[in-house]
Formats: C-alpha cells, structure tokens, sequence
C-alpha cells in the first residue's frame, strides 16, 4: 500500500525503520563489550559483593547479527520502506491472485466441459454431481436442508413442486437472479376469520385434505373471487410470478389448517420493501459455472 | 555516554522512564500513524453508507449479545476465505465502524459478507433456534430478541457520538432515528444489520 496523502509519511516510515535497524546494531556493539570489571555498574551490596557487565553469550549476539542481516535482505526484497515496492514486487493481493488464477487454470476444462453439455447429461455425470454437491452443501442447504427437503417456508427441492417453474431455465434463473414471492394480505378482504377459514377449507378440499365442509361453497366463491388471479381457477398456479399450485399437496409454509389460514390472512412478503422469504441471488456470489452445475444438480433432484 | 551508563540510567528515575517510553514506542510510531494519512484506510468504498438507525441499534445488538465472541467479520486474502465467504475485505468497508468487528476467533462462520445470502425469516428463525436448520450447529438460541422491542430512548444520543469520530450523520438522520425503531423487535434490528454487511462490495467472479 503506497497511497499516503503525502511522500513524507513514506520517507518517515523509511527512516524510522533504517535508523531502529542501525540502532539495534549500535546497541549491540556499545553494551557487548566484555569489561568485567566491576567499576561498571556501581553495584556493591554487603561490602563486597558486586555486579559486574559481562558480554552476552555468543549464540545469542550471532544470532541477533544474523536476524539483522536477513531484515536488510527483507528489506530489499519486500515492501517495507515506506512506498518501495521491494524487487520481488511482492503484494498481498499479487498473491491472491496467483492462487485464485492458479485455481481457475485447474478447473477452468473442467468447467469448459461441463457447459457444453446439456443439463439432461450433466445430472449424470458423476464428477460434475459430485462438485454441485459440495457447492450446495456449503451454499444452498443453510436453507433448503442438507437433504434438499427444506423446511417450512423454505422449499423441498425434492417435493416436485416448483412455484417458479421446474425447467433447467427456470431452476438456473431462480439460482442466479433469486425469487422473491408476493401474497397480499387478505385478512380483511375475505371479510375476517370465517372468510379465511372457508377459503383454507376449499383449499385443503383441493388435494383430499380433511376440511370442514359446511364451508366449502363459501370458500370456493370467495376463492373465484380473490385467489383465483394469481393461482388460477384451476388452482394450478401461475409459475411466472411464484404462485404455487394448490392442488399438489406440497405446502411450503406449512400444511396445517392454522398455518394455511396464517399465510391466507397475512400473506407472504406483503411489505415489498422487506422480501422476508426470499430465494437470495447467487450471481456474482458463485460463478456461472457453478451456477450451471448447481441448476443440474437441483433438477436432477426429481428428473434423475 | 554518560547518560546511557548504569549510573545514570538507574538513578535517575525519569530519565529511564523517558528512555523507555521512547524505546517501546518506536514500534507504534512507524506503523500507527502513517494509517491515519492512507487513502485506502481512511476512504469509504464506493456506495458505503453509515449505518441507518435500526442498523445500528442491531451493531448494538451483535456486540450486547457477544456476538464478536464467535464470528469475525474479516475475510484474509486467501483462496480459500474467497471460495467459501467471498471477497476478502478492504479498510474501506470499515470506515464507519466504531469500534469495527473483526474480532479473531471463529466458532462460527465469518460474517463479513452474510449481507443478502439469506432472507430475513431465515435469520429470524436461525436466531430463535440455529439448530433447527443446521443440525451440527452450536450456536445458543436467541428467542428473546424477538420478544424484545427496540430501545429507541438511546439511539440518537448514539448516532450523535458517532458523527463526532466523523461518521456523517445530518441531523435529520438524527432526528428521524426513534421513529425509524418504533415497533421494531431487537430481531428486526439485528437482521437489518445482518442484511447490510459486506454488500458494497461484490465479487470479482
């Protein structure tokens, strides 16, 4: 690092270091000298007992000689006088990258290889599964579970049910340009408890869950109503904008009747500015090689 | 040489305190306060802002709850930090941190760039109980700081102590500070904090 606001603090590190360096030496010839003689330190206790100033052992003033030497050598060859560079030209972050290049020449043809095959082949090859696996274990399974069954509110990668789609392209997108879903709070729109709880009803009548019947056929004109925009009169669902299919079973916030009944009244990221469940974007944070192995290894979750 | 002797150096107590501040200083004196005039040290990154108030009582919230105890917030300039956190960190993401949070033990994972790798109801429900999701983890729960409303009686007395060490607050900043924590949960703020660190600079993938 070279970039003082002024040449002097670069001179003033020089000269500090140089000047300890000469100091150093100095003190180790003015106090090595071997007087022994008492006279030098002036101690005397008991009459006659005395101090005297011998010399420090040999090894420890050769060795110190020998440090002295090698600080001049690292000196010259290292970065430490003020804005000299050394002539190694040595820098932290020279040699970061040279590791992190040395690391991409090492799996740059593996990479090569593995975009050029189509995602279909790429779940099989055992090489490229094993790297995905690795790259999701530190990067993906925080949240989607070190099985890939996530937990509630964070997707089961393995349920079959993709809310934004379950194609190579879509899983890549969800990956590398991240998700965040919107349903609105509808509490008040339903017209409160009954409204909500007859809509969870007509909903769990959907994939043959038990429900109570008496208010089914509320439920169901409130559902054509209100719900049906977004998750289609079918109840299929709508992959462009994340509305999950509802005749499926899979209940990614949970399949209980309270907790259908929370995400109904409520919503999910219903204040846009805070995106509280929200498949985070991995571009820029993982490559896109990495990016395209992980799509493989998502999709072959249930396509393998 | 008469004052470096034993003589004097043993008699004449100042003298050898002098002597001694001077010795052990020199050290300090090559490398402290040149930093103070290095550009990279004392510039703030490109798009770093300080943090807003709810950022800020959530700092207050990481270092009250010890959080330094286990979790840097430092990435070295090495391959191996790079491939696991991202990229390493530079003096100028620091700026605005007073005291910043490096820390220098690890327990947990660093936490330099979390900012934006999780959502929000991850952390919240990671912080009530961290085992929940990771198995192995042995990280202690905090539910409390989701019961705990933000303390906002404090927040502007904090951010006008800041502006003095040179953080740039306006006073509008300062005085819309309590509102901005007004029905917020301590949880709230320490995700926002969470949420923010690390992001300013990105990759070089």
């Amino acid at each position: 690092m070279s970039d003082f606001t002024s040449n002097f603090w670069s001179y003033y590190i020089a000269i500090m270091t140089v000047v300890g360096l000469v100091f150093c030496a100095w003190l180790l010839v003015a106090v090595g000298r071997d007087k022994g003689k008492a006279s030098e330190t002036t101690h005397v206790w008991d009459g006659d007992l005395t101090e005297l100033n011998h010399q420090l052992p040999n090894w420890w003033r050769w060795l110190f000689w020998v440090l002295l030497i090698f600080s001049v050598g690292y000196l010259i060859y290292y970065p430490g006088l003020g804005s000299f560079k050394g002539l190694g030209n040595w820098t932290q972050t020279g040699q970061f990258d040279k590791e992190m290049a040395a690391l991409d020449n090492q799996t740059r043809p593996m990479y090569d290889r593995f975009m050029a095959m189509n995602v279909e082949d790429l779940a099989k090859d055992q090489q490229a599964m094993g790297m995905a696996e690795r790259i999701f274990q530190n990067n993906c399974a925080r949240c989607h579970g070190s099985d890939a069954r996530g937990f509630i509110g964070f997707p089961n990668l393995r349920s079959g049910a993709w809310s934004w789609g379950g194609e190579p392209a879509d899983i890549e997108q969800s990956v590398s340009g991240g998700r965040t879903g919107f349903m609105p709070p509808l509490g008040e729109t339903l017209g409160g408890e009954l409204g909500v709880n007859a809509v969870v009803a007509y909903m769990r009548s959907l994939s043959g869950l038990d429900h109570d019947a008496s208010l089914l056929l509320r439920g169901e004109i409130l559902y054509e109503d209100n719900c049906a925009m977004c998750h289609g009169t079918d109840a299929k669902g709508m992959k462009d904008i994340g509305a999950s299919d509802l005749t499926d079973g899979v209940w990614v916030h949970g399949g209980s009747e309270r907790a259908m009944a929370k995400v109904v009244e409520f919503g999910i990221n219903s204040d846009l500015a805070d995106g509280d469940f929200a498949m985070p974007a991995y571009q820029g944070v993982l490559s896109r090689g990495q990016i395209y192995l992980l799509t493989a290894y998502v999709w072959g979750l249930t396509n393998r | 040489m008469k004052f470096f002797s034993h003589e004097t150096l043993e008699s004449k107590l100042p003298w050898l305190i002098i002597a001694i501040v001077f010795i052990i200083s020199i050290g300090g004196l090559v490398q402290l306060p040149p930093m103070f005039f290095q550009t990279s040290m004392t510039e703030p990154v490109a798009g770093l802002k300080p943090y807003t108030a709810l950022q800020l009582e959530g700092r207050d919230i990481y270092i009250r709850e010890g959080c330094h105890g286990c979790h840097s917030q430092m990435i070295r300039p090495f391959r191996s930090e790079a491939e696991r956190y991202g990229h390493y960190s530079v003096a100028g993401e620091f700026v605005y941190d007073h005291p910043f949070q490096f820390s220098s033990h690890r327990r947990g994972p660093d936490l330099a760039r979390i900012g934006g790798k999780f959502s929000d109801e991850w952390h919240r429900g990671h912080m009530i109980k961290p085992s929940a999701f990771v198995l192995e983890s042995n990280m202690p729960n905090y539910p409390w700081l989701d019961k705990t409303p933000a303390n906002g009686k404090l927040i502007a007395r904090k951010m006008k102590a800041l502006r003095i060490v040179g953080v740039p607050y306006t006073d509008s900043d300062i005085a819309m500070a309590p509102g901005e924590l007004a029905g917020k949960t301590e949880m709230d703020a320490l995700i926002a904090y969470m949420q923010v660190l690390g992001i300013h600079v990105k990759s070089m993938r």
